[in-house]
Protein backbone atom coordinates (compact mmCIF):
# COMPACT_ATOMS: atom_id res chain seq x y z
CA UNK A 1 0.00 0.00 0.00
CA UNK A 2 0.88 3.62 -1.14
CA UNK A 3 1.72 6.26 1.72
CA UNK A 4 -1.17 8.44 0.32
CA UNK A 5 -3.87 5.26 0.43
CA UNK A 6 -2.30 4.88 4.21
CA UNK A 7 -3.16 8.43 4.86
CA UNK A 8 -6.57 8.15 3.02
CA UNK A 9 -7.39 5.52 5.68
CA UNK A 10 -6.63 7.65 8.36
CA UNK A 11 -8.36 9.92 7.68
CA UNK A 12 -11.24 8.16 7.26
CA UNK A 13 -10.49 6.77 10.88
CA UNK A 14 -10.69 10.15 12.12
CA UNK A 15 -13.57 11.60 10.67
CA UNK A 16 -15.59 8.52 11.25
CA UNK A 17 -14.67 7.92 14.97
CA UNK A 18 -16.36 9.82 16.87
CA UNK A 19 -19.56 9.08 15.13
CA UNK A 20 -19.18 5.90 15.33
CA UNK A 21 -17.94 5.97 19.43
CA UNK A 22 -21.14 8.07 19.37
CA UNK A 23 -23.38 5.33 18.69
CA UNK A 24 -21.41 2.20 19.77
CA UNK A 25 -21.64 4.13 23.58
CA UNK A 26 -25.43 4.26 23.38
CA UNK A 27 -25.77 0.98 21.92
CA UNK A 28 -23.55 -1.13 25.04
CA UNK A 29 -24.35 1.38 27.52
CA UNK A 30 -20.22 1.94 28.14
CA UNK A 31 -17.52 4.33 27.34
CA UNK A 32 -14.57 2.09 27.35
CA UNK A 33 -16.50 -1.51 26.14
CA UNK A 34 -17.50 1.01 23.36
CA UNK A 35 -13.69 2.63 22.88
CA UNK A 36 -12.21 -1.02 22.81
CA UNK A 37 -14.52 -2.13 20.28
CA UNK A 38 -14.01 0.77 17.85
CA UNK A 39 -10.79 0.48 18.16
CA UNK A 40 -10.46 -3.53 17.61
CA UNK A 41 -12.76 -2.74 14.51
CA UNK A 42 -10.23 -0.20 13.29
CA UNK A 43 -7.31 -2.85 13.35
CA UNK A 44 -10.06 -5.32 11.71
CA UNK A 45 -10.34 -2.55 9.12
CA UNK A 46 -6.55 -1.71 8.65
CA UNK A 47 -6.23 -4.51 7.19
CA UNK A 48 -9.11 -5.19 5.47
CA UNK A 49 -9.07 -2.50 3.49
CA UNK A 50 -5.65 -2.16 2.37
CA UNK A 51 -6.56 -5.12 0.48
CA UNK A 52 -10.09 -4.56 -1.01
CA UNK A 53 -10.43 -0.78 -0.55
CA UNK A 54 -12.45 1.65 1.63
CA UNK A 55 -15.73 0.41 1.12
CA UNK A 56 -18.65 2.89 0.27
CA UNK A 57 -20.13 3.69 3.74
CA UNK A 58 -16.79 3.37 5.90
CA UNK A 59 -18.88 4.45 9.23
CA UNK A 60 -21.71 2.12 8.71
CA UNK A 61 -18.84 -0.79 8.28
CA UNK A 62 -17.13 0.28 11.08
CA UNK A 63 -20.23 0.36 13.23
CA UNK A 64 -21.10 -3.31 12.32
CA UNK A 65 -18.00 -4.42 12.85
CA UNK A 66 -17.29 -2.61 16.44
CA UNK A 67 -20.71 -4.06 17.10
CA UNK A 68 -19.59 -7.68 16.70
CA UNK A 69 -16.01 -6.63 18.37
CA UNK A 70 -18.17 -5.49 21.36
CA UNK A 71 -20.26 -8.75 21.49
CA UNK A 72 -17.27 -11.23 21.47
CA UNK A 73 -15.34 -8.62 24.46
CA UNK A 74 -19.10 -9.26 26.37
CA UNK A 75 -19.07 -12.50 25.82
CA UNK A 76 -15.50 -13.09 28.22
CA UNK A 77 -16.90 -11.05 30.66
CA UNK A 78 -19.19 -12.49 33.78
CA UNK A 79 -23.08 -11.61 34.05
CA UNK A 80 -23.22 -10.71 30.13
CA UNK A 81 -26.37 -11.62 29.34
CA UNK A 82 -28.02 -8.68 30.83
CA UNK A 83 -25.65 -6.71 28.63
CA UNK A 84 -25.88 -8.61 25.51
CA UNK A 85 -29.54 -8.24 25.66
CA UNK A 86 -29.65 -4.50 26.17
CA UNK A 87 -27.35 -4.42 23.23
CA UNK A 88 -29.30 -6.28 20.65
CA UNK A 89 -32.63 -4.24 22.23
CA UNK A 90 -30.90 -1.07 21.31
CA UNK A 91 -29.75 -2.58 17.95
CA UNK A 92 -33.51 -3.44 16.81
CA UNK A 93 -35.26 -0.63 17.61
CA UNK A 94 -32.08 1.47 15.15
CA UNK A 95 -35.26 1.58 12.65
CA UNK A 96 -33.07 0.78 9.34
CA UNK A 97 -32.99 -0.50 5.94
CA UNK A 98 -29.64 -2.00 6.30
CA UNK A 99 -28.33 -4.18 9.08
CA UNK A 100 -29.69 -2.95 11.74
CA UNK A 101 -27.23 0.55 11.10
CA UNK A 102 -28.80 3.37 12.84
CA UNK A 103 -31.03 5.92 10.41
CA UNK A 104 -29.09 9.10 9.99
CA UNK A 105 -31.07 11.12 12.31
CA UNK A 106 -29.75 8.32 14.80
CA UNK A 107 -25.88 8.78 14.32
CA UNK A 108 -26.46 12.48 14.44
CA UNK A 109 -28.54 12.40 17.97
CA UNK A 110 -25.78 9.77 19.20
CA UNK A 111 -23.16 12.16 17.90
CA UNK A 112 -24.93 15.24 19.76
CA UNK A 113 -25.27 13.00 23.08
CA UNK A 114 -21.68 12.12 23.19
CA UNK A 115 -20.90 15.94 22.80
CA UNK A 116 -23.13 17.34 25.76
CA UNK A 117 -21.51 14.05 27.86
CA UNK A 118 -18.09 14.34 27.49
CA UNK A 119 -18.70 18.39 28.07
CA UNK A 120 -20.51 18.34 31.12
CA UNK A 121 -19.80 20.91 33.54
CA UNK A 122 -20.12 17.84 36.49
CA UNK A 123 -16.61 17.16 34.72
CA UNK A 124 -13.27 19.26 35.22
CA UNK A 125 -12.68 21.56 32.41
CA UNK A 126 -9.06 19.85 31.30
CA UNK A 127 -11.10 16.44 31.78
CA UNK A 128 -13.73 17.49 29.33
CA UNK A 129 -11.03 18.54 26.74
CA UNK A 130 -8.89 15.42 26.92
CA UNK A 131 -12.36 13.66 26.67
CA UNK A 132 -13.51 15.26 23.70
CA UNK A 133 -10.44 15.37 21.88
CA UNK A 134 -10.44 11.05 22.63
CA UNK A 135 -13.81 10.23 21.61
CA UNK A 136 -14.95 12.37 19.54
CA UNK A 137 -11.88 14.00 17.62
CA UNK A 138 -10.70 10.41 17.50
CA UNK A 139 -7.02 11.28 19.00
CA UNK A 140 -4.81 8.90 21.17
CA UNK A 141 -3.81 9.59 24.38
CA UNK A 142 -0.34 10.04 23.89
CA UNK A 143 -1.11 12.78 20.74
CA UNK A 144 -3.56 14.93 23.10
CA UNK A 145 -0.95 14.35 25.84
CA UNK A 146 1.85 16.21 23.24
CA UNK A 147 -0.51 18.72 22.90
CA UNK A 148 -1.31 19.78 26.24
CA UNK A 149 2.57 19.54 27.49
CA UNK A 150 1.65 17.08 30.05
CA UNK A 151 2.76 13.38 30.31
CA UNK A 152 0.64 10.55 28.30
CA UNK A 153 0.48 8.85 31.81
CA UNK A 154 -1.18 12.18 33.29
CA UNK A 155 -3.08 12.16 30.58
CA UNK A 156 -4.53 8.69 30.49
CA UNK A 157 -4.98 9.23 34.44
CA UNK A 158 -7.29 12.17 33.35
CA UNK A 159 -9.23 10.48 30.72
CA UNK A 160 -9.58 7.43 33.06
CA UNK A 161 -10.81 9.23 36.11
CA UNK A 162 -13.53 11.41 33.83
CA UNK A 163 -14.70 8.43 32.36
CA UNK A 164 -14.92 6.72 35.70
CA UNK A 165 -17.12 9.42 36.63
CA UNK A 166 -19.31 9.45 34.15
CA UNK A 167 -20.29 5.92 34.92
CA UNK A 168 -20.10 6.16 38.29
CA UNK A 169 -21.47 9.58 39.34
CA UNK A 170 -24.34 8.59 36.41
CA UNK A 171 -23.60 11.78 34.62
CA UNK A 172 -26.19 10.93 31.51
CA UNK A 173 -26.17 10.29 27.93
CA UNK A 174 -28.18 12.70 26.33
CA UNK A 175 -28.76 16.51 25.11
CA UNK A 176 -30.08 18.66 27.45
CA UNK A 177 -33.59 19.84 27.92
CA UNK A 178 -34.22 23.22 26.31
CA UNK A 179 -34.25 24.85 29.73
CA UNK A 180 -30.22 23.77 30.29
CA UNK A 181 -29.21 23.75 26.57
CA UNK A 182 -28.28 27.84 26.11
CA UNK A 183 -25.53 27.23 29.18
CA UNK A 184 -24.62 23.66 27.87
CA UNK A 185 -24.13 24.56 24.30
CA UNK A 186 -22.00 27.13 25.49
CA UNK A 187 -19.93 25.06 27.75
CA UNK A 188 -19.48 23.13 24.40
CA UNK A 189 -18.11 25.78 22.51
CA UNK A 190 -15.61 27.23 25.37
CA UNK A 191 -14.02 23.56 25.58
CA UNK A 192 -13.50 23.93 21.58
CA UNK A 193 -12.17 27.40 21.38
CA UNK A 194 -10.05 26.53 24.29
CA UNK A 195 -8.67 23.33 21.89
CA UNK A 196 -7.72 26.04 19.60
CA UNK A 197 -5.96 28.35 21.58
CA UNK A 198 -4.11 25.40 22.65
CA UNK A 199 -2.85 25.22 19.44
CA UNK A 200 -2.90 29.23 18.17
CA UNK A 201 -0.49 30.00 21.06
CA UNK A 202 1.61 27.50 20.13
CA UNK A 203 2.48 29.35 17.32
CA UNK A 204 6.29 28.38 16.55
CA UNK A 205 7.89 25.56 14.40
CA UNK A 206 8.92 23.13 16.59
CA UNK A 207 5.55 23.72 18.08
CA UNK A 208 3.72 22.14 14.89
CA UNK A 209 2.14 18.84 16.84
CA UNK A 210 0.56 21.50 19.16
CA UNK A 211 -0.73 23.24 16.34
CA UNK A 212 -2.63 20.48 14.81
CA UNK A 213 -4.76 21.05 17.92
CA UNK A 214 -6.73 24.20 15.92
CA UNK A 215 -7.12 22.09 13.16
CA UNK A 216 -8.92 19.61 15.84
CA UNK A 217 -10.65 22.27 17.45
CA UNK A 218 -11.83 23.41 13.66
CA UNK A 219 -13.00 19.54 12.62
CA UNK A 220 -14.52 19.59 16.05
CA UNK A 221 -16.22 23.06 15.41
CA UNK A 222 -17.45 22.31 12.13
CA UNK A 223 -19.10 19.11 12.82
CA UNK A 224 -21.13 20.83 15.70
CA UNK A 225 -21.98 23.60 13.44
CA UNK A 226 -23.31 20.68 11.45
CA UNK A 227 -25.31 19.31 14.15
CA UNK A 228 -26.85 22.52 15.19
CA UNK A 229 -27.19 24.68 12.81
CA UNK A 230 -29.36 27.17 14.36
CA UNK A 231 -26.80 28.04 17.11
CA UNK A 232 -25.53 31.26 15.51
CA UNK A 233 -22.82 31.32 18.31
CA UNK A 234 -22.43 28.03 16.98
CA UNK A 235 -21.46 28.69 13.55
CA UNK A 236 -19.51 31.66 14.73
CA UNK A 237 -16.68 29.84 16.64
CA UNK A 238 -16.53 28.12 13.39
CA UNK A 239 -15.78 31.37 11.14
CA UNK A 240 -13.69 33.10 14.30
CA UNK A 241 -11.27 29.55 14.09
CA UNK A 242 -11.33 29.18 10.56
CA UNK A 243 -10.20 32.97 10.32
CA UNK A 244 -7.41 32.92 12.62
CA UNK A 245 -6.00 30.01 11.44
CA UNK A 246 -5.96 31.17 7.86
CA UNK A 247 -3.38 33.72 9.08
CA UNK A 248 -1.01 30.64 10.31
CA UNK A 249 1.60 30.95 7.58
CA UNK A 250 2.55 34.92 8.25
CA UNK A 251 2.26 34.51 11.88
CA UNK A 252 5.90 33.55 12.31
CA UNK A 253 8.69 33.69 10.55
CA UNK A 254 11.77 31.30 11.35
CA UNK A 255 10.27 31.28 14.80
CA UNK A 256 9.58 34.67 16.25
CA UNK A 257 6.27 36.05 16.17
CA UNK A 258 5.20 38.90 13.26
CA UNK A 259 2.31 40.97 14.43
CA UNK A 260 -0.50 41.30 12.13
CA UNK A 261 0.58 44.54 11.33
CA UNK A 262 4.00 43.24 9.55
CA UNK A 263 2.80 40.26 8.58
CA UNK A 264 2.98 39.09 4.29
CA UNK A 265 -1.12 39.12 3.71
CA UNK A 266 -0.15 37.04 0.55
CA UNK A 267 0.44 34.40 2.53
CA UNK A 268 -2.84 34.34 4.16
CA UNK A 269 -5.23 31.29 2.65
CA UNK A 270 -7.68 33.39 0.97
CA UNK A 271 -10.17 30.69 0.11
CA UNK A 272 -10.26 29.86 3.90
CA UNK A 273 -11.12 32.89 4.97
CA UNK A 274 -14.17 33.91 1.79
CA UNK A 275 -15.33 30.59 3.50
CA UNK A 276 -15.01 31.26 6.67
CA UNK A 277 -16.69 34.94 5.98
CA UNK A 278 -19.98 33.19 4.60
CA UNK A 279 -20.04 31.03 6.78
CA UNK A 280 -20.09 34.63 9.38
CA UNK A 281 -22.59 36.01 7.29
CA UNK A 282 -25.15 32.40 7.56
CA UNK A 283 -24.48 33.18 11.93
CA UNK A 284 -25.43 36.59 11.30
CA UNK A 285 -28.41 36.16 9.38
CA UNK A 286 -29.90 34.01 12.59
CA UNK A 287 -29.86 36.98 14.23
CA UNK A 288 -28.75 35.78 17.71
CA UNK A 289 -25.45 38.14 18.12
CA UNK A 290 -22.99 36.67 20.60
CA UNK A 291 -19.28 37.11 21.74
CA UNK A 292 -17.72 34.13 19.34
CA UNK A 293 -19.93 36.36 16.18
CA UNK A 294 -18.51 39.62 17.14
CA UNK A 295 -14.83 38.15 17.90
CA UNK A 296 -15.18 37.08 13.96
CA UNK A 297 -16.60 39.55 12.50
CA UNK A 298 -13.76 41.40 14.07
CA UNK A 299 -11.16 38.66 12.67
CA UNK A 300 -13.30 39.06 9.61
CA UNK A 301 -12.08 42.74 9.01
CA UNK A 302 -9.06 42.19 9.43
CA UNK A 303 -8.78 39.43 7.10
CA UNK A 304 -10.18 41.31 4.43
CA UNK A 305 -8.49 44.49 4.60
CA UNK A 306 -6.18 45.18 1.56
CA UNK A 307 -3.37 46.32 3.90
CA UNK A 308 -3.03 46.97 7.75
CA UNK A 309 -3.21 50.92 6.91
CA UNK A 310 -6.57 50.92 5.00
CA UNK A 311 -8.10 48.51 8.22
CA UNK A 312 -11.80 49.98 9.25
CA UNK A 313 -10.80 50.64 12.85
CA UNK A 314 -13.74 52.53 13.09
CA UNK A 315 -15.96 49.63 12.28
CA UNK A 316 -13.46 47.00 14.86
CA UNK A 317 -13.73 49.85 17.48
CA UNK A 318 -17.37 49.58 17.60
CA UNK A 319 -17.88 45.76 17.62
CA UNK A 320 -15.27 45.69 20.23
CA UNK A 321 -17.70 48.28 22.35
CA UNK A 322 -20.03 45.87 21.93
CA UNK A 323 -17.43 42.53 22.73
CA UNK A 324 -16.92 44.55 26.11
CA UNK A 325 -20.47 45.58 26.83
CA UNK A 326 -21.62 41.70 26.42
CA UNK A 327 -18.65 40.19 27.99
CA UNK A 328 -16.69 42.74 29.72
CA UNK A 329 -12.95 41.77 30.04
CA UNK A 330 -9.44 42.90 31.43
CA UNK A 331 -8.24 41.96 27.78
CA UNK A 332 -11.23 42.64 25.73
CA UNK A 333 -10.88 46.55 27.10
CA UNK A 334 -7.06 46.10 26.14
CA UNK A 335 -7.85 45.22 22.71
CA UNK A 336 -10.27 48.26 22.38
CA UNK A 337 -7.80 50.88 23.29
CA UNK A 338 -5.85 49.42 20.33
CA UNK A 339 -8.62 49.77 17.94
CA UNK A 340 -9.34 53.23 19.45
CA UNK A 341 -4.93 54.45 18.90
CA UNK A 342 -5.50 53.24 15.42
CA UNK A 343 -8.95 54.52 15.00
CA UNK A 344 -8.77 58.05 17.07
CA UNK A 345 -5.10 58.75 17.90
CA UNK A 346 -2.31 56.84 19.93
CA UNK A 347 -3.09 59.88 22.50
CA UNK A 348 -6.38 58.46 22.49
CA UNK A 349 -5.50 54.76 23.08
CA UNK A 350 -3.10 55.82 25.78
CA UNK A 351 -6.01 56.92 27.83
CA UNK A 352 -8.35 54.43 27.17
CA UNK A 353 -5.04 51.54 28.07
CA UNK A 354 -5.12 53.52 31.85
CA UNK A 355 -8.30 51.96 32.19
CA UNK A 356 -7.16 48.68 32.81
CA UNK A 357 -3.90 49.54 34.01
CA UNK A 358 -4.03 47.97 37.66
CA UNK A 359 -5.98 45.06 36.49
CA UNK A 360 -3.27 43.83 33.51
CA UNK A 361 0.05 45.10 35.63
CA UNK A 362 1.22 41.67 35.24
CA UNK A 363 -0.19 40.98 31.90
CA UNK A 364 3.02 42.15 29.27
CA UNK A 365 0.69 42.51 26.57
CA UNK A 366 -0.41 45.67 28.34
CA UNK A 367 3.13 46.71 28.53
CA UNK A 368 3.79 46.11 25.33
CA UNK A 369 1.11 47.59 23.84
CA UNK A 370 1.34 50.63 25.70
CA UNK A 371 5.47 50.56 24.99
CA UNK A 372 4.27 50.50 21.23
CA UNK A 373 1.48 53.42 21.24
CA UNK A 374 4.02 55.57 23.18
CA UNK A 375 6.79 54.49 20.36
CA UNK A 376 4.39 55.91 17.51
CA UNK A 377 3.99 58.83 20.14
CA UNK A 378 8.05 59.10 20.20
CA UNK A 379 8.22 59.43 23.66
CA UNK A 380 11.19 56.76 23.92
CA UNK A 381 12.49 56.62 26.95
CA UNK A 382 8.63 55.80 28.16
CA UNK A 383 8.24 53.26 25.80
CA UNK A 384 11.89 51.63 27.11
CA UNK A 385 10.68 51.27 30.25
CA UNK A 386 7.07 49.80 29.34
CA UNK A 387 9.37 47.10 26.68
CA UNK A 388 11.60 46.02 29.61
CA UNK A 389 8.70 45.79 31.87
CA UNK A 390 6.84 43.18 29.19
CA UNK A 391 10.03 41.68 28.75
CA UNK A 392 10.08 40.81 32.51
CA UNK A 393 6.86 39.51 32.99
CA UNK A 394 7.47 37.51 29.79
CA UNK A 395 8.54 33.33 30.03
CA UNK A 396 7.66 32.55 26.62
CA UNK A 397 10.90 32.26 24.45
CA UNK A 398 9.50 33.25 21.43
CA UNK A 399 7.41 36.36 22.79
CA UNK A 400 10.51 37.28 24.74
CA UNK A 401 12.87 37.59 21.31
CA UNK A 402 10.32 39.17 19.89
CA UNK A 403 10.22 42.31 22.50
CA UNK A 404 13.66 41.98 23.17
CA UNK A 405 13.98 43.04 18.69
CA UNK A 406 11.04 45.54 19.26
CA UNK A 407 13.30 47.48 22.53
CA UNK A 408 16.78 47.44 20.65
CA UNK A 409 14.67 49.49 17.89
CA UNK A 410 14.44 52.50 19.83
CA UNK A 411 17.73 52.04 21.76
CA UNK B 1 -29.95 5.76 41.13
CA UNK B 2 -29.24 6.86 44.80
CA UNK B 3 -27.42 10.32 45.37
CA UNK B 4 -26.57 11.37 49.18
CA UNK B 5 -26.82 15.29 49.00
CA UNK B 6 -24.45 17.06 52.07
CA UNK B 7 -25.22 19.98 52.92
CA UNK B 8 -22.29 22.41 54.02
CA UNK B 9 -22.95 25.51 55.82
CA UNK B 10 -20.59 27.96 57.86
CA UNK B 11 -21.43 28.16 61.33
CA UNK B 12 -19.87 31.17 62.10
CA UNK B 13 -22.40 33.33 60.12
CA UNK B 14 -25.24 34.07 62.52
CA UNK B 15 -28.86 34.26 61.64
CA UNK B 16 -31.61 36.29 62.90
CA UNK B 17 -34.54 34.45 64.54
CA UNK B 18 -36.47 35.89 61.12
CA UNK B 19 -33.81 34.15 58.81
CA UNK B 20 -34.03 31.32 61.12
CA UNK B 21 -37.91 30.77 60.97
CA UNK B 22 -37.63 31.47 57.58
CA UNK B 23 -34.84 28.72 56.42
CA UNK B 24 -36.97 26.29 58.87
CA UNK B 25 -39.87 26.88 56.27
CA UNK B 26 -37.82 26.77 53.21
CA UNK B 27 -36.48 23.35 54.53
CA UNK B 28 -39.93 22.07 55.21
CA UNK B 29 -41.36 22.82 52.20
CA UNK B 30 -38.57 21.32 50.14
CA UNK B 31 -38.72 18.04 52.19
CA UNK B 32 -42.56 18.25 51.45
CA UNK B 33 -42.03 18.61 47.75
CA UNK B 34 -38.86 16.30 47.70
CA UNK B 35 -41.79 13.33 49.81
CA UNK B 36 -44.22 13.80 47.11
CA UNK B 37 -42.07 12.88 44.73
CA UNK B 38 -41.23 10.07 46.26
CA UNK B 39 -37.68 10.52 46.06
CA UNK B 40 -36.59 11.21 49.60
CA UNK B 41 -35.05 7.87 51.10
CA UNK B 42 -34.26 10.63 54.62
CA UNK B 43 -32.83 12.29 55.85
CA UNK B 44 -31.22 14.19 59.25
CA UNK B 45 -29.97 17.34 60.34
CA UNK B 46 -27.22 17.26 62.77
CA UNK B 47 -26.60 19.23 65.86
CA UNK B 48 -23.71 22.24 65.68
CA UNK B 49 -19.67 20.84 65.26
CA UNK B 50 -19.42 21.58 68.80
CA UNK B 51 -21.04 18.59 69.71
CA UNK B 52 -18.95 16.23 67.61
CA UNK B 53 -16.58 13.80 69.23
CA UNK B 54 -14.21 11.81 66.60
CA UNK B 55 -13.40 8.65 67.54
CA UNK B 56 -10.45 6.66 66.04
CA UNK B 57 -9.10 3.03 67.05
CA UNK B 58 -5.64 2.63 67.18
CA UNK B 59 -3.43 -0.69 68.05
CA UNK B 60 -6.90 -1.86 69.87
CA UNK B 61 -7.29 1.24 71.42
CA UNK B 62 -9.67 3.63 71.35
CA UNK B 63 -8.53 7.34 71.17
CA UNK B 64 -12.08 10.16 71.58
CA UNK B 65 -11.07 13.79 70.52
CA UNK B 66 -13.29 16.53 70.66
CA UNK B 67 -14.08 18.00 67.32
CA UNK B 68 -13.22 17.57 64.20
CA UNK B 69 -12.50 21.59 64.21
CA UNK B 70 -11.12 21.61 60.86
CA UNK B 71 -9.54 24.45 59.26
CA UNK B 72 -12.20 24.65 56.68
CA UNK B 73 -14.70 26.88 57.13
CA UNK B 74 -17.75 24.54 55.77
CA UNK B 75 -18.80 21.68 58.05
CA UNK B 76 -21.49 19.07 57.36
CA UNK B 77 -24.85 20.35 58.33
CA UNK B 78 -27.26 17.57 57.44
CA UNK B 79 -28.22 15.49 54.68
CA UNK B 80 -30.27 13.68 52.62
CA UNK B 81 -30.61 10.94 50.73
CA UNK B 82 -33.01 10.77 47.12
CA UNK B 83 -33.25 8.26 44.29
CA UNK B 84 -33.14 10.04 40.97
CA UNK B 85 -32.54 9.01 37.44
CA UNK B 86 -29.02 10.40 37.11
CA UNK B 87 -26.54 13.33 37.85
CA UNK B 88 -28.50 15.90 36.39
CA UNK B 89 -31.77 14.96 37.99
CA UNK B 90 -29.71 14.94 41.73
CA UNK B 91 -28.00 18.13 40.54
CA UNK B 92 -31.07 20.13 40.24
CA UNK B 93 -32.66 18.82 43.18
CA UNK B 94 -29.61 20.09 44.99
CA UNK B 95 -30.54 23.42 43.58
CA UNK B 96 -33.79 23.78 45.16
CA UNK B 97 -32.06 22.55 48.78
CA UNK B 98 -31.68 25.55 50.49
CA UNK B 99 -28.59 24.73 52.11
CA UNK B 100 -26.98 25.66 48.15
CA UNK B 101 -28.63 29.09 48.00
CA UNK B 102 -25.89 30.19 51.60
CA UNK B 103 -23.77 27.15 51.39
CA UNK B 104 -22.88 24.34 49.63
CA UNK B 105 -24.34 21.03 48.83
CA UNK B 106 -22.29 18.20 47.71
CA UNK B 107 -23.75 15.38 45.18
CA UNK B 108 -22.26 12.07 45.81
CA UNK B 109 -23.56 8.60 44.39
CA UNK B 110 -23.86 6.13 46.65
CA UNK B 111 -21.52 3.26 46.25
CA UNK B 112 -22.62 0.28 43.87
CA UNK B 113 -21.67 -2.34 45.91
CA UNK B 114 -23.66 -4.80 43.19
CA UNK B 115 -22.95 -3.33 40.30
CA UNK B 116 -19.30 -2.63 41.53
CA UNK B 117 -19.42 -6.53 41.61
CA UNK B 118 -20.38 -7.32 38.27
CA UNK B 119 -17.76 -5.44 37.11
CA UNK B 120 -14.87 -7.35 38.57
Amino acid sequence: MTQTEHEAIERVFRSEYGRVVATLIRQVGDFDLAEDAVQDAVIAALSKWQASGVPKNPGAWLTTAARRKAIDRLRRQTNYQEKLARLEHRVRTDQSAEHGEPVDTQVHDDQLRLIFTCCHPALAMEAQVALTLKTLGGLSTAEIARGFLTSESTMAQRIVRAKRKIKQAGIPYRVPPDAQLPDRVDAVLAVIYLIFNEGYSASTGDNLVRRELCSDAIRLGAAIGALMPDEAEALGLSALMQLNHARRDARTDRGSVVLLEHQDRDLWHRDEIETASLLLDRAIRLEHPGPYQIQAAIAALHSNAAAFTVTDWEQIRALYDRLHNLRPSPVVALNRAVAIAMADGSEKGLVALEEVATELAGYPWYHSSRAELLLRLERYDEATVAFRLAISLTNNRDSRSFLEERLALIS
Amino acid sequence: MKYALLIYSDPTVEASPEDMAKTMEDYYNFTNNINERGINLGGEALDAIETATTVRVRNDETLTTDGPFAETKEVLGGFYLIDVADLDAAVAVAAELPGSWHGSVEVRPVWDFENAQQAE
